[in-house]
Parts: structure tokens; C-alpha cells; sequence
């Protein structure tokens, strides 16, 4: 009673990440299948990935994701973080309730509709669909997700720390990049790293803004579902979910460490 | 022992053995894990008391009040209410309500539904909990503040709200948590003094947890005193103050000035000690001490008395050197070290504007007291 | 001589005061550009884009490339602009209101969004509170598990459920394997499979809101309510569930907007039968290459998402005004 911690609660946790991680834990397992049927068990197996590793299809479009993503996520991150300099910033300047809107509005607009829109501009502009359509698709939505991860910490930001650092002899410009930059940085890589795995993750948008020679990992695994499931497809998945498992765990490590290596010094600096 | 003040001294059960205690902790443990938090706990509190449990965090008092409203559930020992074994017995069914030290009033709730909260439950007629609503409002003069949320009030007006919710329901024990602890200064020696009418005018049982040991001594009819979740003492405030029983509880209420030694002798109730360097101090109300035993004399500062030339007739004096004063205006404080070290507080009233011969930094000095002035403490 | 002195004095703090001066030009120049740069990105990108869709959807269809005759283009100048309204027209909306079609896609949307929302509030309710009550310590790990699923592919996620539902799937198989079952379940390509991937996919977006509200609820709330003499379940109801609403509220949003329009999951586990408007969207556009009527589904699927966007917009704002 004094807790709340109860047998309900940790039943329902634990049946909800069951819930959450058993598909992910069997597609995995069944990625080492050494029969064709993705269901039936037959034997252990690293064949699928061996065969991975000779579809050029494959590899090629994984070679298009990766630029599509770094480029993007970089691109998308300098705008982000300009967006939410300019939310958290520039209270006043005409458009800004149209400037938060654009902001804003793509997190909860419906991805074939976005799709749908950045197609019939590149058709209207008369920009052939390939690589670099795809990637100004990615840079704009992705630029929505960075500008909020930044903009959230920007709010919380200690802006005497700028004002200091001015008093001192310091220009805006210079401030910005010895002060408000440093400090802010965790939140700008959390966003690079958002950008990244958006941008990695997409089909609907990558489906409509692409083009011939530029189809991505998530368009070409989808044509092959379509087709049937297949433990190369189950192999090709399981080393997506490692790179993004790997990053986003080394990520939370070191964040921990550093936290525990911050206490610690607290705690040494209060003791002295 | 001789009689020592009291606020109410004609209120005292506990002085009475025919009295039945309405609150009991029996041998009361409560361990979370490895730590203990209440140890083999004994104390009884009687009808209409208002009682004070005093310790530094950590000590064990809320964790007592917890388990009186039962959040938490004693790991041995019984707690009695009127009689009533209350093991088991759920929050929502003890006849005892809880003034909580962050208050927990429910934001999403006017001052009204709070206040009226608890009469719902119970199955009070409508009209009736406005009626009893109301009352509350008045008794805490938050008329016309029913309509607003907690949000929109200040911390003060909060603290009324939170004791008008706990008392509405008119339980037979109201526990305070802290209940002064986030007003200011001023604010809550006010409260302090209108949560002693409400006591007093709705014949409740109080049990106030608090840290604040000037906040226990105003209030209190008894002070529990805890230290690592055991009792130090339990007593009216005067008595902590004037005749507390060990070292602990001398130095955690008021300002005290020990002087360790041995017993010498003993005659009658008198007792000689003599302290490490030799001075000897010659106390009247001995207590326990044997001759031979290692005690200590405590003594407040306020009956010391600092002056410039040895003192004709006093029973005890000592030489030393004004080390450090303060003056308070309506006080001064002397610190004086004597001869052999030790350096002793005193202060003294400044009840006339001219002082004769006024001390300063530096200067000789002697300290003296009379031989009741202070305390045995063999504990 | 001291009027000499005096002027090179000025002088000098003339030229001081220039350096601030350009400084002061040139990060103007820079913030300006922080504006300019993302602004303009966005209207080029978002903004446009939109208006072109509004635009094709009043166009008349052609066999071309681009499948469309324009409604009106910014080439002819204002004349020709009202010269082109009266080509304007709404026969692709009429269109989508006399094939039943269309209508029942985005009923059937609405409704499948709707139940899966609800389910996901059922599912992620239980497990946001229980994560709000765990011990302080294990809460970021437990955040962190709930996170993580959500950094791995929305598509991968969805493909893992085709090898666990289909009919000689791993579900029938272990079903049958301990004997509740005989026959194989058809959950596949049936709106349930679509439940299930909507919630198995949004559950993190239901379960974050919801832990927020709940973990920073002050549990001596409970406590009082108890101590007042409620019971744990109405103390439930009538303190937890409306102090964690604004948290309700934005999860079912932050599931149910994007569900309306989902393509993914009703496209690999719905069947054939199963309408939603994402997939009706997707099929007009590249089976059909109708674009006009595909950007019309558009607008009237941004339309009908405008309330409860707005009232996630809302609720957000609430939030972020209580937590000042």
C-alpha cells in the first residue's frame, strides 16, 4: 500500500513489454532459420544473411538509405535548431503564428498526404524524382522533429548564461557558438539521431518524393513483404534493429555515465 | 520534584493512573528493508491532547503518524485506537484523518469539493455536507474562496483549506504532518496560535509531527522527543525544557551548557561534581546521581548570571574572559571561556536601558548560578 | 591644442563605437537569416506543396503527364487567374461524394482509428501506471525499454506481426500446440490483425503522454483520498484517472491522427476488404494515377483531422501553461 508498487503493476508491465518486444525478439530468432518457411523452425543458420550480403538490390538501396539519412539528418538538424532559435528566440516578427504552424503541423500531418504535397511540388517545379527529392522530403519533416527536441531545451535554457558571457566582451554571434551551443548540444545530437531514424524508417514519403535509382531500404523491403515473408527480408531487419539498438544504447550509456561522473564530482566538491 | 509550569496545568491524564490512553503504541518496530525506522517504539496519548512528536528528519516521527493513519503497517508491536487492535484496518476505514505536509489538495477540485470530499465518501446527505462545508469555510474564514481551485490561493490560505478537508469529517484524532512547515515566519506563528483554538474549541486529539522545536514548546500539551526511532522523553514542554533526562534531550531543545564531571559526593538531594580541570559545582536537585558517577550538569544560559566582580554569596562562580557578545536589543549573550577551556553561554535580559558596568570584549569576567539552577544528567 | 585633443578624442570613440556598430550590423544579419533561412524552407516545402494539392484538386483529370489539366497558373498574371476561376472545379469532390466508396473509406477509417485508439488506452493505461509506481530508480530504464521500440523500423515492426498472425503462423501454431485451438485462427488480412498493429505500433506514443501525467502526480493524493476514506479503486477514478486526462488526451491523439491516415499497417495485415483512406489515398495515386481525386481525398482528410488536431493543440497548451 505504501508504494503502489504492486502485483498489478508489475504484471502489467511485464506483460506489456512482452507485448512490445516478443514480435521483435521472434523475427530476430526466426532471421537464423535455416529453412525457407519463416514459421518453421529448421535449425540454426547464418545463411540468409550470407545471401543478404550478394542481393545487390538490397545493398544498393541500404547504400541510398544511409546517404539519404546522414545528409538529411544533418541538413535537417541545422534547420531545426534554427527553427527552435526562432520559436524560443523572436517572440515577435510578423508570420511567426504561421512559422509555429509550419513548424509544428508535420508532426501530426498524415504521411501520405505530406507524401502526396512534396510530389506535386517537385512535378510543378519540374524537379526530376531521385536522390535529391527524396532528401528534401526527409530534411522537411525531419527538421520539425529536430526543432522540437531543441526547442524544449532551448526553453529550459539559463539565458543570464548568454547575458554573462556578453557582459564579458563577448558578441552575439561568438556567444552563441561559445555558450548557447555547448550547452544545447546534447539535445542537437538527440535530434540528429531522431532525424537519422525518421529518415531511415520512412516509406509512405520516400515512396511518393522518390524516383527510379533512388529506392530506399524501407521501399525495397516493402515491395519484397508484398511478395511474401522471407528470412533474407527477417536477417535484412534484424541488422536494421541492431544498428538503431547499438546507437541508441551506446547513447543512453554514456549520457549515464557522464550523469554518474556529474553526481560524483558533486558529491567530491561538496565533501571538500 | 517541584512543580513546573504548564499551559494547561489542570488538563494532565497522564499524571492520572485511572486515565485510559486513547492512542497506544505497543512495542511498536517498523523496518523498511535494512533500515529501521521505528525501534521497539512504547507511547501512550490521552483524549483531547494535543501531542508533539520532535525529532530531527530521519528520526522516526512520520513514519509513526504513517502508521497511525495507516499507510504503512508496523513489521511488529500493535497499535491501539480507543481500545481497538488497528492491524489491518485500511486508511479509508480508521476514524483518523491526516493534515498532509504538502497539503494534497486535489487540483482538479474547488475548495469545496476538497472540504466536502471526505463527507461524500462517508454518504453524507447533500444538504447536509454544504451545511458542514460551509461551517468548515467559516471556521477557517475561507468564505469566499469555495469557487476557486488550490492553484489559485496562496500557501496560507492552502494550509487552511488542507485543515479544513482533514477536520470536516470530525475524526477523533487529527494528524499533522509538518503542518507549518511551508509558511513563513510570520504567518506561522499565527497559525500556530489559531490551530491551538481549533484544538481546543472542537475537543480533538492532535498529533502533530514537526521539526521545529519552538513550534512543539508553543503548541504541545506533551513533546515526544525521538531520536533513531526510539523515545527520548516524553513530557510537557516545561519539563523537557526545564528537566530533561539525558544529554540528547538537553542539547536538542533551547540552547545548553554542559559541564562534564564526576560525582564527589552526595548529601541528601545535593551533590558535589567535580569537572576534569578541578572546578567544582555544587547542584541542588541531584536526581539519580551516585557518588562516583560520571554525569554531566546542564544549564541554560538564561540562568547564568555574567558579572564583572566575583559575586558575593553565590553557590557556584567561575573566573574566565568575555570571549564573544551579542547584543539583542531585549537580550545580551556572553560567551565567556573560563580558566580551564570550556566556554559557556549566557544571557542576560536587558530590562533596564543603562547597564552599570558594561562588559566588553575581552574583559574578566565571572559567571555564577545557584545550586537548582540546572540539571544532573547521567544519561 | 585642447581642441585638437578633444577631437581626437571623439575620434577615437567614434571609431570604438564603430565596432560595435558593424557587430551589431552583422549579427542582425545573422538572426535575420535564423528567421529567414527555416521560414522560407518551410513555406517552399509545407506551405506550397499544400496549396498546389488544393489547387490539383479542383483540376479536371487528363491522360498526360502530368495527369492534370491546371486549374489556373500564376504565369497568366491576375487576368488570367480570373479567366481560369470559372475552369475551376469541385467535380472531384462531388465525385467523391457520389462513389460510396470514398465515403465509407474514411468512415471506416475513423472507426478503425477510433477502436484501436481506445484499445491502445486499455493496453498502454496499466502499463504507464504501473511504470509511474515503480521504484525511482528502475523508472528511466523502464522509459528507456518503451522508447526504444519506437527507434526501430514502423515497417519491420509491422512485418514481424505477418510471421505471427498469419494463418500457419507462430500464434496458430503455439495456440494449437497446447490444444485451445483445432482450426487455425484468420486474424490475417481481417481488422483485428489491424488493431493489432495499430496498437502494437502506437503504444509508445499513448504509454509517454500518459506516464508524464501520472509520474508527476503527487502520490499523498491517493493518500488523502484514502485517509478521507475512499476506497483504492474510486480513489482511482476520482483522483489518478482525471489528474492524468491531459494525458489521455494527448496520447489518444498522438494515435489517433496519425491512424486515420495510416497506410502501412491496413496495406500488409488488412485485407482486401478493409477500406482506409491512407491505402484508398496510395491506390488513387499510383494504381489509378487519378491525382486529382487523390489530392481531394487529401484535403478532406486534413479537413476532417483539423478538430481533433486542435484539440491536441489545446490540450498541449493547457499542459504547457500548468507546468509554469
Amino acid at each position: 500500500m505504501n508504494s503502489g508498487w504492486s502485483r498489478f503493476n508489475i504484471s502489467s508491465i511485464v506483460l506489456g513489454f512482452a507485448f512490445l518486444y516478443l514480435p521483435i525478439v521472434l523475427l530476430i530468432i526466426f532471421s537464423f532459420n535455416e529453412s525457407k518457411l519463416v514459421t518453421v523452425w529448421g535449425g540454426f543458420s547464418t545463411k540468409w544473411y550470407g545471401s543478404l550480403f550478394n542481393n545487390q538490390g538490397l545493398m544498393d538501396a541500404a547504400w541510398v538509405t544511409a546517404r539519404v539519412g546522414v545528409i538529411s539528418a544533418t541538413v535537417a538538424t541545422v534547420l531545426g535548431t534554427m527553427a527552435a532559435l526562432t520559436l524560443t528566440r523572436y517572440t515577435r516578427f510578423r508570420g511567426r503564428i504561421l512559422f509555429s504552424g509550419m513548424v509544428f503541423a508535420p508532426l501530426v500531418m498524415p504521411e501520405v498526404v505530406t507524401g502526396l504535397s512534396l510530389l506535386l511540388l517537385f512535378v510543378a517545379i519540374g524537379l526530376d524524382r531521385g536522390f535529391l527529392t527524396v532528401t528534401l522530403a526527409h530534411i522537411t519533416f525531419s527538421m520539425c522533429f529536430v526543432a522540437v527536441v531543441v526547442q524544449s531545451r532551448l526553453v529550459s535554457f539559463d539565458r543570464s548564461l548568454e547575458e554573462a558571457a556578453m557582459d564579458l566582451g563577448a558578441p552575439p554571434v561568438k556567444t552563441f557558438f561559445q555558450i548557447t551551443l555547448p550547452v544545447i548540444a546534447p539535445a542537437i545530437v538527440s535530434g540528429w539521431m531522431l532525424a537519422f531514424t525518421l529518415s531511415l524508417d520512412d516509406l509512405v514519403i520516400a515512396s511518393f518524393a522518390s524516383g527510379p535509382g533512388a529506392t530506399t531500404l524501407p521501399m525495397k523491403i516493402y515491395s519484397q513483404v508484398r511478395l511474401g515473408v522471407t528470412p533474407e527480408i527477417n536477417a535484412a531487419c534484424t541488422l536494421m534493429i541492431g544498428v538503431v539498438a547499438v546507437g541508441v544504447i551506446a547513447a543512453s550509456l554514456i549520457n549515464k555515465r557522464r550523469e554518474i561522473q556529474r553526481q560524483r564530482d558533486e558529491q567530491a566538491a561538496q565533501r571538500a | 520534584m517541584k512543580s513546573l509550569g504548564s499551559i494547561r496545568r489542570e488538563f494532565a491524564p497522564w499524571n492520572d493512573p485511572s486515565a485510559t490512553p486513547y492512542i497506544v503504541f505497543e512495542n511498536v518496530t517498523k523496518r523498511f528493508g535494512d533500515f529501521t525506522a521505528v525501534n521497539n517504539l512504547s507511547l501512550s496519548i490521552y483524549e483531547k491532547e494535543f501531542f508533539a512528536l520532535l525529532g530531527a528528519s530521519g528520526c522516526g516521527k512520520s513514519t509513526l503518524l504513517r502508521m497511525l493513519a495507516g499507510f504503512d503497517e508496523p513489521t511488529s508491536g500493535r497499535i491501539l485506537l480507543d481500545g481497538q487492535d488497528m492491524r489491518g484496518i485500511p486508511p479509508y476505514r480508521r476514524p483518523v484523518n491526516m493534515m498532509f505536509q504538502s497539503y494534497a489538495l486535489f487540483p482538479h477540485m474547488t475548495v469545496e469539493a476538497n472540504i466536502g470530499f471526505g463527507l461524500k465518501q462517508e454518504g453524507m446527505p447533500r444538504a447536509q455536507i454544504e451545511q458542514r462545508v460551509a461551517e468548515m469555510l467559516k471556521l477557517v474564514k475561507l468564505e469566499q474562496f469555495s469557487k476557486r481551485k488550490p492553484h489559485q490561493l496562496s500557501g496560507g490560505q492552502r494550509q487552511r483549506v488542507a485543515l479544513a478537508r482533514s477536520v470536516a469529517k470530525r475524526p477523533k484524532v487529527l494528524l499533522l504532518d509538518e503542518p507549518l512547515g511551508a509558511l513563513d515566519k510570520k504567518l506561522r506563528e499565527e497559525t500556530q496560535f489559531e490551530l491551538m483554538d481549533l484544538q481546543q474549541s472542537l475537543g480533538l486529539t492532535f498529533v502533530v509531527v514537526t521539526h521545529d522545536q519552538e513550534e512543539a514548546m508553543t503548541m504541545a500539551d506533551r513533546i515526544a522527543i525521538l531520536d533513531k526511532g526510539e523515545v527520548m522523553q516524553v513530557a510537557t514542554p516545561a519539563e523537557v525544557y526545564e528537566a530533561p533526562i539525558s544529554r540528547f534531550v538537553a542539547g536538542f531543545v533551547g540552547n545548553v551548557n554542559m559541564f562534564e564531571g564526576t560525582v564527589a559526593a552526595r548529601d541528601d538531594d545535593s551533590v558535589r561534581i567535580t569537572g576534569a580541570s578541578g572546578a567544582e559545582i555544587v547542584v541542588g536537585n541531584a536526581g539519580e546521581a551516585a557518588a562516583g558517577n560520571a554525569v554531566a550538569f546542564a544549564i541554560r544560559p538564561e540562568k547564568i548570571r555574567v558579572s564583572s566582580r566575583r559575586p558575593e554569596g553565590a553557590a557556584n562562580a567561575m573566573e574566565g574572559e568575555v570571549y564573544d557578545l551579542a547584543y539583542l536589543g531585549d537580550m545580551t549573550i556572553y560567551h565567556v571561556r573560563l580558566d580551564d577551556g570550556q566556554v559557556v553561554k549566557a544571557s542576560a535580559l536587558n530590562s533596564s536601558r543603562a547597564v552599570e558596568e558594561a562588559l566588553s570584549w575581552n574583559d574578566r569576567a565571572w559567571i555564577s548560578f545557584p545550586p537548582d539552577a540546572g540539571v544532573v544528567l547521567t544519561r | 591644442m585642447s581642441n585638437l585633443a578633444a577631437s581626437a578624442d571623439t575620434m577615437n570613440i567614434d571609431a570604438a563605437a564603430a565596432r560595435p556598430l558593424a557587430s551589431r550590423f552583422l549579427s542582425g544579419l545573422v538572426s535575420r537569416l535564423v528567421i529567414i533561412v527555416p521560414y522560407l524552407w518551410l513555406l517552399v516545402f509545407f506551405l506550397v506543396p499544400f496549396i498546389i494539392v488544393f489547387k490539383i484538386s479542383l483540376s479536371q483529370t487528363a491522360i498526360a503527364m502530368p495527369p492534370y489539366v491546371p486549374a489556373f497558373s500564376l504565369e497568366d498574371g491576375i487576368s488570367g487567374f480570373f479567366s481560369q476561376l470559372g475552369q475551376m472545379s469541385i467535380d472531384n469532390y462531388l465525385w467523391l461524394t457520389e462513389d460510396a466508396l470514398y465515403f465509407n473509406a474514411y468512415v471506416s477509417s475513423i472507426v478503425i482509428a477510433g477502436i484501436s485508439t481506445l484499445l491502445t488506452l486499455l493496453v498502454g493505461y496499466p502499463i504507464a501506471y504501473g511504470m509511474a509506481r515503480a521504484p525511482a530508480n528502475l523508472r528511466p530504464t523502464l522509459l528507456m525499454l518503451v522508447i526504444l521500440p519506437f527507434w526501430t523500423s514502423f515497417l519491420i515492426r509491422v512485418y514481424a506481426w505477418i510471421g505471427i498472425l498469419k494463418p500457419e503462423g507462430l500464434l496458430n501454431q503455439f495456440l494449437q500446440a497446447i490444444g485451445i485451438i483445432d482450426d487455425p485462427l484468420l486474424i490475417m488480412n481481417t481488422n483485428t490483425a489491424i488493431y493489432i498493429g495499430i496498437v502494437y505500433s502506437y503504444l509508445p506514443f499513448m504509454i509517454l503522454p500518459l506516464y508524464a501525467a501520472l509520474e508527476k502526480m503527487d502520490y499523498s493524493l491517493i493518500e488523502a483520498a484514502q485517509d478521507l476514506g475512499c476506497p483504492p479503486i474510486s480513489a482511482f477514478w476520482k483522483i489518478t484517472f482525471p489528474l492524468s486526462l491531459p494525458g489521455v488526451i494527448a496520447g489518444c491523439m498522438l494515435v489517433f491522427i496519425p491512424a486515420v491516415g495510416e497506410f502501412v499497417i491496413p496495406d500488409l495485415l488488412g485485407g482486401s476488404q478493409t477500406l482506409m483512406i491512407g491505402k484508398t489515398l496510395w491506390n488513387e495515386f499510383f494504381n489509378n494515377r487519378d491525382w486529382p481525386v487523390s489530392s481531394a481525398v487529401a484535403v478532406i482528410l486534413l479537413l476532417l483531422l483539423i478538430v481533433p488536431i486542435m484539440i491536441f493543440q489545446a490540450a498541449q497548451a493547457r499542459a504547457q501553461e500548468q507546468s509554469r
